[in-house]
C-alpha cells in the first residue's frame, strides 16, 4: 500500500546519496521517497548520518554522488536557496533566531520590502497569526523572542518555514530539547500540517515518538538505509534492534551496595548567569562504587552542576565536601588535585585543543605534575604516556604526533577517557560521555565507566539519553530548572516516572507536601 | 565554489603560498615602479644591492632589522597568547626612556655592570606597560587592541615632554634631545670599525630564547594553549589569567629591548624620532613570520632589507621610498590571503 503511495506523488525523491568526509562515509547510496502527506521518520544512533543526510537534502553540504528531486525536478547541490525555494524547510537543532527581534520578525526576516514596510509588516502578522491559529502552534508575534520558552521558539522556527510556503518541513531531533508535554504539543502540530498537504521528515532516535508520529520509519545504520518499514508493520522491539544491529553486546551491570560517600552537596546554590541555569539548593551524595544518573532536558541546571564539580565555578551558598573535607578554594585544578576525573560534555571545546597533537592533549591536564620538572617539559615522558593511552585505549590514529581535530569523535573521546581514567581517579564526572558516538565506541566508554566503578569510584552521569541513564546507573536523580530529585533505585521508577519529573510535575507536588 | 577545510596540508602547501605572497608583492611594486617613471628592473636590482650589495648595505640591513627583530618577538609572542598587542610602540620607547634615565649618569656602575642592568630594568618597565592593559583585561574584560594601541600616543607625547623638560639635554642647543649616555652603558660594536652593534647578537638570542620557552617549557606549552583555546586551557587547570600576565610582561619586555638598544646600540641618546614605527611593523614581521620565533628574525632581515635597499633605490632611481611601504603592505595582505589558502581549498560543485 505504501509503496504505491509513494510511487504515484514522490513529492521528494532522494537517489543514491553518498557523502564522505575524508575516509568516513557519512551516507552511503541512500534512496529515500517522501510521499504528499506523508510522516517519515529518519531512525539512528547518534552518528548514524541521519543529519548530514538532511544537511544534503537542504542544499548546506553538497552530496559526493546522487541527486535530490523536489515535485519532480532536481535540486542544484549546495544551494539552501534553492532549497527554499522548492519549498523544503529546516527546523535545526540549535535554533537560528536573533534573540532581541520580535516573532514576527524573526519570521519575515529578509523577505520584507524596502518600500512601504508598515503594511507589509501588517499583512505578515496577519499571516502569521492565521498560520499560528490554524496549525496549532500559539505563539504571539509581537513577543521578543528572548522571552520564550525552547518550545516557543521551536514554534517560531516552524512558523518561519511555514510562512515561506513549505509544502515539506524536515525537523532535526526536534524533541531533544522538549518536555514530553511539549513533545505532545509538537505532534498535534505535525498532525494538523500532514492533514493539509505536507509532508514531514522527522529526524530523531527516540523510538517511542517515532511509532508516536511516523507512516514509515526508515532506520540508518553507519551512514546505510538498514530498513524500511510501515510503522504500522514494526514494533519497538525490532526498530530498537535494527538501529543497534545487535552485533555489539551492551554491558550490564549487577546492582551493588554503595560504599561511603565521596562527594557531597548539601544545599548548594550557585550564581545566576546569562547562559546557564543556576543551582537551586541541591544536595546530592555520590558514593564510591555507584554510577549515579542525572537526567532531565538539557539546559536544566546539568552543564552548571558539571562546571561546578569541574572547578570552573564556586557554590555561592550551601556546602560541598569531597571524601568528608570541606572544600574552601575551588578550581579546576583543586579539582584535579583531589582526584576528580572531568570528561566535559563538549570534547571538541572544552575536553580538547583542536590544534594540540595526541601528546599535547594527552598531558594538558598533567603538563606541570607529571610531565616537567622545574618548568621544562620532559617530551620523551610525554610522548611515551601519550604512546601508551593509544596502546591502552585503541586510539585509532596514525601517530602521536596527529593534530587531535583530525581524529573522529569516539577516538577523541577514548583520548578523553584514558586521560583521565589513567590517574585512577576517586570520582569521575561524565557529563554525556557517549553523544555523538558510534555504538561499538559508546559500549567501550561504558564498558570503560562499569571497570571504574568496579574499582570503587564514585560516578556522575549526566546525560539527555534515558536509556542510557537507566542501563547504567544504580541510583538516578532528575533535574529540573535548577532543582534535583531525589534519588530514586535503580528499578524503582520507570521513564513514565522520570517524564513527569523532568517537566518539574514532581518538584510542585513536593514543595505542596512540604507547605 | 566553496571552501573547504584541508586536514593535513602537506610542507609544499604550507611553504609555497607565503613565498608566492612575496613574490607577487614584488609584481604589485614593479606595477606601480613603472607608474612612478622607473624601470622595474632597474629599481629591484638597486633594492637588491642597496640591501645586500656591499658589505656597508649588509651591516645597515643587519642594524635595521635589529628592533624589528624585538618588536616581532614581541607582537609573535603575545599573538599566540591571543593578547592583542598593538602597544609594541609604546613599549619601545618605554625602555628606551628608562635607558636613557639610568644610563647618562644617574646610575654608576662598573662596566660589565651596567649594560645587563640597564637591559633587566627596561625589559621590566616594557613588561609592566603592557601588564595594566592585561590586567584590565583579565579583570574587566577591557579590549587590549583599544587601550594598547591609544596608549602609543599618549606614551609619545609624554616622552615628547621628557625631552622638551626633565630629559632635556642641557648642551642641546635646544632640540628636544636627551643627553648622550655614558660609555658604560654603550652597546659596544661586534666587529671594531664596523657600525654593527651587540643588539643584533641580543635579538638572536632572544629569538632563539623565545622558541626554546615556546617549545621546552611549561610556560610555552601554557601560552599557546591559552591562545588556542582559553576555555579548554581553563577547563584543565591552566591558570589562564596568570599566564596571560606572564605574556604580557614578556611581550613588553622584548619591545622594551629594541627601544635599549636602539638607544644604547645605535643612537646614544632619545629623540622623537628613535622609531619610524618599529612597534608596528613589528606586527607585519609577526605576521609574515607566521608567528614563529625563528620565522621572526627572517622576516625581519627581509622587511628591513626592503626599507634599506628602498632608501638607496630611491636616492638612485628617483622613484618614491614609499614603494617599500607599499611592498610590504602587499605581502602582508598577500601573506593572510596566502595563509587561507593553506587552509582550505576552492571546490567547484
Amino acid at each position: 500500500m505504501i509503496d504505491t503511495k509513494t510511487a504515484q506523488h514522490p513529492v521528494l525523491r532522494l537517489s543514491n546519496i553518498t557523502k564522505r568526509f575524508g575516509k568516513v562515509v557519512a551516507n552511503e547510496a541512500i534512496s529515500l521517497d517522501l510521499a504528499r502527506g506523508e510522516v517519515v521518520a529518519l531512525l539512528g544512533e547518534n552518528g548514524a548520518g541521519k543529519t548530514t543526510l538532511m544537511n544534503i537534502l537542504f542544499g548546506q553540504y553538497a552530496a559526493d554522488e546522487g541527486f535530490v528531486e523536489v515535485f519532480g525536478s532536481t535540486l542544484p547541490p549546495g544551494s539552501p536557496r534553492a532549497a527554499l525555494d522548492a519549498g523544503v524547510g529546516m527546523v535545526h537543532q540549535h535554533f537560528t533566531l536573533a534573540e532581541n527581534l520580535s516573532v514576527w520578525e524573526n519570521i519575515v526576516l529578509g523577505t520584507l520590502p524596502l518600500f512601504g514596510r508598515s503594511l507589509a509588516a501588517r499583512t505578515a502578522k496577519d499571516k502569521i497569526r492565521a498560520l499560528s491559529e490554524s496549525f496549532k502552534l500559539a505563539v504571539e508575534p509581537n513577543a521578543t523572542v528572548s522571552t520564550l520558552t525552547v518550545g516557543e521558539r521551536q514554534r517560531v522556527e516552524i512558523l518561519k518555514a511555514l510562512y515561506r510556503d513549505a509544502k515539506i518541513l524536515i525537523l532535526d531531533e526536534p524533541t531533544a530539547v522538549l518536555t514530553p508535554q511539549e513533545a505532545d504539543g509538537l505532534f498535534a502540530t505535525l498532525r494538523e500540517a500532514v492533514g493539509r498537504g505536507l509532508s514531514v521528515v522527522f529526524i530523531s532516535h527516540k523510538l517511542h515518538e517515532v511509532m508516536a508520529i511516523a507512516d514509515r520509519v526508515v532506520v540508518l545504520r553507519h551512514g546505510k538505509l538498514v530498513a524500511e518499514r510501515a510503522t504500522t508493520d514494526t514494533s519497538r522491539d525490532e526498530l530498537a534492534r535494527l538501529m543497534v544491529g545487535g552485533t555489539t553486546k551492551a554491558p550490564e551491570f549487577e546492582a551493588r551496595r554503595a560504599g561511603p560517600a565521596l562527594l557531597s552537596l548539601d544545599g548548594v546554590s550557585t550564581l545566576a548567569t546569562k547562559s546557564e541555569t543556576p543551582l537551586d539548593q541541591i544536595s546530592l551524595n555520590l558514593h564510591a562504587g555507584q554510577i549515579t544518573g542525572l537526567a532531565g532536558v538539557s539546559g536544566n541546571g546539568q552543564a552548571t552542576l558539571s562546571d561546578l564539580i569541574s572547578g570552573l565555578i564556586a557554590p555561592s551558598a550551601g556546602l560541598m565536601t569531597i571524601a568528608e573535607g570541606e572544600i574552601s578554594a575551588w578550581s579546576p585544578r583543586v579539582a584535579l588535585g583531589k582526584g576528580i576525573a572531568r570528561i566535559p560534555e563538549d570534547r571538541h571545546k572544552t575536553g580538547t585543543i583542536a590544534d594540540f597533537d595526541l601528546t599535547e592533549n594527552a598531558m594538558l591536564e598533567t603538563y606541570s605534575s607529571q610531565f616537567a620538572n622545574r618548568g621544562w617539559i620532559n617530551w620523551r615522558a610525554a610522548r611515551k604516556h601519550a604512546d601508551h593511552l593509544i596502546e591502552t585505549y585503541d586510539i585509532r590514529c596514525p601517530g602521536a604526533d596527529t593534530r587531535i581535530r583530525l581524529l573522529s569523535g569516539g577516538n577523541m573521546q577514548k583520548l578523553v577517557l584514558g586521560r583521565v581514567l589513567e590517574n585512577n581517579p576517586r570520582i569521575i564526572l561524565a557529563n554525556q560521555p557517549v553523544r555523538g558516538l558510534d555504538i561499538g565506541a559508546v559500549n567501550y566508554v561504558h564498558a570503560r565507566l562499569g571497570e571504574a566503578r568496579t574499582a570503587g569510584a564514585a560516578i556522575l552521569l549526566i546525560s539527555e539519553d534515558l536509556d542510557e541513564i537507566m542501563k547504567l546507573s544504580d541510583v538516578v536523580h532528575v533535574m529540573s530548572e535548577g532543582r534535583l530529585s531525589p534519588a530514586f533505585a535503580r528499578g524503582s521508577i520507570d521513564a513514565v516516572g522520570l517524564g513527569a519529573w523532568m517537566a518539574g510535575d514532581g518538584f510542585e507536588e513536593r514543595a505542596h507536601h512540604a507547605s | 565554489m566553496r571552501l573547504e577545510p584541508i586536514a593535513n596540508p602537506t610542507l609544499t602547501r604550507r611553504v609555497l603560498p607565503p613565498a608566492l605572497a612575496i613574490a607577487a608583492s614584488f609584481a604589485v611594486a614593479a606595477f606601480l615602479a613603472m607608474i612612478a617613471g622607473g624601470n622595474p628592473f632597474q629599481v629591484f636590482g638597486l633594492i637588491i644591492s642597496g640591501a645586500v650589495g656591499s658589505k656597508f648595505a649588509v651591516l645597515e640591513t643587519l642594524n635595521r632589522a635589529t628592533p624589528l627583530i624585538f618588536t616581532g618577538l614581541a607582537i609573535s609572542v603575545a599573538f599566540r597568547a591571543k593578547l592583542w598587542n598593538i602597544g609594541a610602540e609604546a613599549q619601545l620607547y618605554m625602555g628606551a626612556v628608562v635607558t636613557v634615565v639610568l644610563g647618562t649618569g644617574a646610575l654608576g656602575l662598573p662596566g660589565w655592570l651596567m649594560l645587563p642592568v640597564l637591559a633587566v630594568l627596561a625589559v621590566i618597565a616594557g613588561g609592566v606597560l603592557l601588564l595594566v592593559p592585561a590586567v584590565l583585561k583579565t579583570r574587566l574584560g577591557v579590549d587590549e587592541v583599544v587601550t594598547t594601541l591609544l596608549f602609543n600616543f599618549i606614551f609619545l607625547l609624554f616622552v615628547s615632554y621628557l625631552l622638551e623638560g626633565p630629559l632635556k639635554d642641557p648642551l642641546g642647543m635646544g632640540w628636544p634631545k636627551s643627553a648622550r649616555l655614558v660609555p658604560e652603558a654603550r652597546l659596544p660594536r661586534i666587529v671594531d670599525g664596523l657600525r654593527l652593534h651587540w643588539g643584533f647578537g641580543l635579538a638572536l638570542i632572544a629569538a632563539v630564547g623565545i622558541w626554546v620557552v615556546d617549545k621546552f617549557t611549561t610556560l610555552g606549552f601554557e601560552m599557546r594553549a591559552v591562545g588556542q583555546n582559553a576555555h579548554a586551557a581553563r577547563f584543565a587547570g591552566i591558570p589562564v589569567n596568570p599566564v596571560i600576565l606572564k605574556t604580557a610582561l614578556l611581550s613588553g619586555g622584548l619591545a622594551a629591548l629594541a627601544g635599549f638598544s636602539e638607544v644604547a646600540g645605535l643612537k646614544g641618546s632619545l629623540t622623537l624620532d628613535l622609531s619610524p614605527g618599529y612597534g608596528y611593523t613589528g606586527i607585519v614581521v609577526a605576521m609574515l613570520a607566521l608567528l614563529h620565533p625563528l620565522g621572526v628574525v627572517a622576516a625581519a632581515l627581509f622587511v628591513a632589507a626592503i626599507f634599506v635597499g628602498a632608501d638607496s633605490m630611491s636616492r638612485a632611481a628617483g622613484v618614491p621610498t614609499y614603494l617599500a611601504d607599499i611592498m610590504l603592505a602587499s605581502a602582508l595582505l598577500l601573506t593572510v590571503l596566502a595563509i587561507l589558502i593553506t587552509k582550505f581549498r576552492v571546490r567547484r560543485d
